[in-house]
């Protein structure tokens, strides 16, 4: 559990309290998978698992994209480029984009859901030929709150990618649906029978995104989540983390609903 | 086989001494503020000579017994568990420099010797060895590689005591270096002691001694024998794996929360539990940093917290957590049970819920209908 000091790059605002940090990374060497995450350590005030939300494929930089939600995330955004912040990872299982090969690829986020499958949506994109329909569909709470808004007009102005988006509420200037995600389950075009869905979003939204998918066809090792838990270590040390036998920091965060055989769902497992 | 022989309290004594003269932080029970707790200790005066306790539900109360006994008592609140990851171990420091910080090395751990050590008490730093070498703790690892354990053998069992149930006792099988059984019948008191590894056999070899005779053999081996007939409480282990996983929504949790505080002393008495959360300190001048390990308990609610809320904000679903963790999902985490019996939890609980009595509870109103987490685990039987 030892961090390591690393330069900050650039520091740009997504939303009034989303930012992204890019980092140096430790060595030419350092990779990640899509899904995975390291430990930001601010010096003196604390650490707090992030996950990486840049392309799998530039090994110049880490990218994070962080909520300020208290006072580690806080002193995290408030840094600026030249500073330096404590990294460890990455950490956690990976979206297994090799069960989505030569099928439809269903990716599912809600609200800053959508940095932990960027890094997924970036992977499939750059091997795009390996795989059938592509949908990302997206949710959040108002047009005002969609992150990466300027990369998910970019991807809509692609052939090869359909990109769904709602909002819980809008004012009238905004032309899209409104309405939770699931609604747009049924818009987009895939085969339940063999199509692998990725979902990471609050587990509220996780839990009626799967269920809507179930009841098209999806089986539950064809849905992959990414849960939340508190996580202090990042190894499976702390404890904190655990949900029924797994450590979510080392046998999560992406896990199939298979794997958790419904446990995630019941109530304050 | 390693040598036995037979030790008197004068060889105790010598035993302390020899392990403090060869560097070792000598470390077994004493009595503090009425209750036996460890501490560091130079010889066998520091050692609760002719107290017992009496531990029940909820129950801890110090006696005296006139015998003389250095070891007539079972186990108090703490664990050597203290000692290992003591709470609070600062396992990282840093300074800022001009590229930043860097890590800091932390001093050598101290060599401890756990004196008078119960076989459950062995065995719970068996079950931690497996939890920390998982992960490759070097606090824990630290503390444990270089360590020294005098265990001693039970023969008079706790009514909270359930080791038998387990295997972790009442006698000690592995995990020492010198194993002891005090025998005090009637005007003769000596301790039959063995050695488990070559510096064990090394330091026996220092301490007056003489050969046993068979019938001290016998008399010794029939008392750990007699302590196992005596035990006071019994867990049920057959498939209980999958009865917990079966039953996380059997209403009985919401019974046992009405009972249950919330208040963590399980936990803390607990010589397995292994949760801890990390505290950050900085110096006035922001140029130095630690990382400190409190002890944690899945009891509180800032346990599961997580942007939003708690995940576990009910009493129920938190003491679910602590005895399926316990009982169940340890033995998917890391291959053996997480309990060793040794009933601290039922002593000190202050109102006296009993993980046997709740275990067995579970498994007789058993509504097995959702396999939770686990593979393994039977189909329904709804």
């Amino acid at each position: 559990m030892r961090p390591t000091a690393r330069r900050i790059l650039s520091v740009e605002r997504e939303l009034p309290d989303t930012y992204t940090l890019e980092i140096e990374p430790p060595g030419s060497d350092w990779s990640f998978l899509p899904g995975q995450y390291t430990m930001l350590y601010a010096f003196g005030i604390g650490e707090v698992p992030i996950s990486i939300s840049g392309d799998p494929s530039d090994a110049t930089r880490i990218v994070q994209t962080i909520r300020a939600a208290g006072a580690v995330t806080d002193a995290l955004v408030a840094k600026v480029p030249g500073d330096f912040v404590g990294l460890r990872g990455p950490y956690g299982t990976a979206w297994d984009t090799k069960a989505g090969e030569g099928r439809d690829v269903l990716i599912i986020a809600g609200g800053i859901g959508l940095a932990p499958v960027r890094p997924l949506v970036l992977d499939v994109l750059n091997h795009r030929d390996r795989y059938g329909n592509v949908t990302l569909l997206y949710g959040a709470r108002s047009p005002r709150d969609l992150l990466f808004a300027d990369q998910l007009q970019e991807w809509r102005g692609r052939f090869d990618l359909e990109v769904l988006i709602t909002v819980d509420q809008a004012e009238q200037t905004w032309r899209g649906p409104v309405g939770v995600v699931t609604s747009l389950i049924g818009r987009s075009s895939f085969d339940p029978d063999a199509a692998v869905a990725y979902v990471c979003g609050p587990e509220v939204m996780m839990r009626f995104t799967i269920q809507e998918l179930e009841r098209k066809g999806f089986s539950d090792d064809r849905l992959y989540v990414s849960m939340e838990r508190n996580m202090k270590c990042g190894i499976g040390l702390c404890g904190h983390c655990q949900l029924g036998r797994f450590f979510i920091c080392k046998d999560g965060p992406v896990m199939t609903c298979a794997q958790m055989a419904g446990s995630c769902w019941i109530r304050e497992v | 086989m390693r040598e036995t022989l037979v030790i008197d309290q004068e060889g105790v004594d010598a035993l302390i001494h020899t392990l403090t003269d060869r560097g070792y932080e000598v470390v077994g029970p004493t009595v503090r503020g009425q209750t036996i707790l460890y501490d560091t200790i130079t010889s066998t005066d520091d050692l609760p000579v002719g107290i017992t306790d009496r531990q029940e539900a909820g129950t801890y109360r110090l006696e005296t017994r006139d015998d003389g006994a250095l070891f007539g008592y079972v186990v108090g609140p703490q664990s050597f568990r203290r000692y290992l990851t003591p709470p609070g171990n600062v396992f990282w420091k840093g300074v800022l420099t001009d590229d930043g910080f860097e890590t800091v090395e932390l001093p050598e751990p101290p060599r401890l010797a756990f004196f008078g050590a119960r076989p459950c008490e062995v065995a719970a730093m068996q079950v931690q060895d497996e939890v920390y070498s998982a992960v490759g703790d070097p606090v824990y690892l630290g503390r444990r590689g270089r360590s020294f354990t005098v265990a001693v053998n039970c023969s008079e069992p706790a009514p909270t005591c359930f080791c038998d149930s387990l295997g972790t006792g009442p006698g000690v099988s592995n995990g020492y270096d010198i194993a002891m059984t005090e025998v005090v019948d009637g005007e003769s008191h000596y301790f039959i002691a063995e050695a488990g590894t070559d510096e064990g056999s090394e330091v026996l070899a220092l301490l007056p001694s003489r050969d046993p005779l068979d019938e001290e053999l016998v008399h010794a081996r029939r008392m750990v024998v007699r302590a196992a007939e005596r035990m006071g409480r019994h867990l049920d282990t057959d498939g209980l794996k999958e009865v917990l996983y079966g039953n996380i929504e059997n209403p009985y949790w919401d019974e046992i929360a009405k009972r249950c505080l919330s208040c963590t002393n399980c936990t803390l008495v607990c010589p397995t539990c292994f949760c801890s959360t990390v505290e950050d300190h900085l110096s006035l001048d922001g140029s130095e940093a630690e990382r400190a390990r409190p002890w944690d308990s899945c009891f509180t609610l800032d346990f599961s917290y997580v942007n939003g809320g708690p995940v576990r904000p009910s009493p129920g679903p938190r003491y679910r957590q602590w005895l399926t963790h316990k009982l169940a999902s340890w033995q998917d985490q890391f291959g053996s049970i997480g309990c060793v019996g040794c009933g601290r939890c039922i002593t000190w609980c202050p109102v006296g819920i009993d993980i046997t009595k709740e275990a067995a509870a579970i498994r007789e109103r058993d509504v097995r209908r959702v396999v939770v987490g686990a593979s393994s685990a039977k189909e329904g039987t709804e």
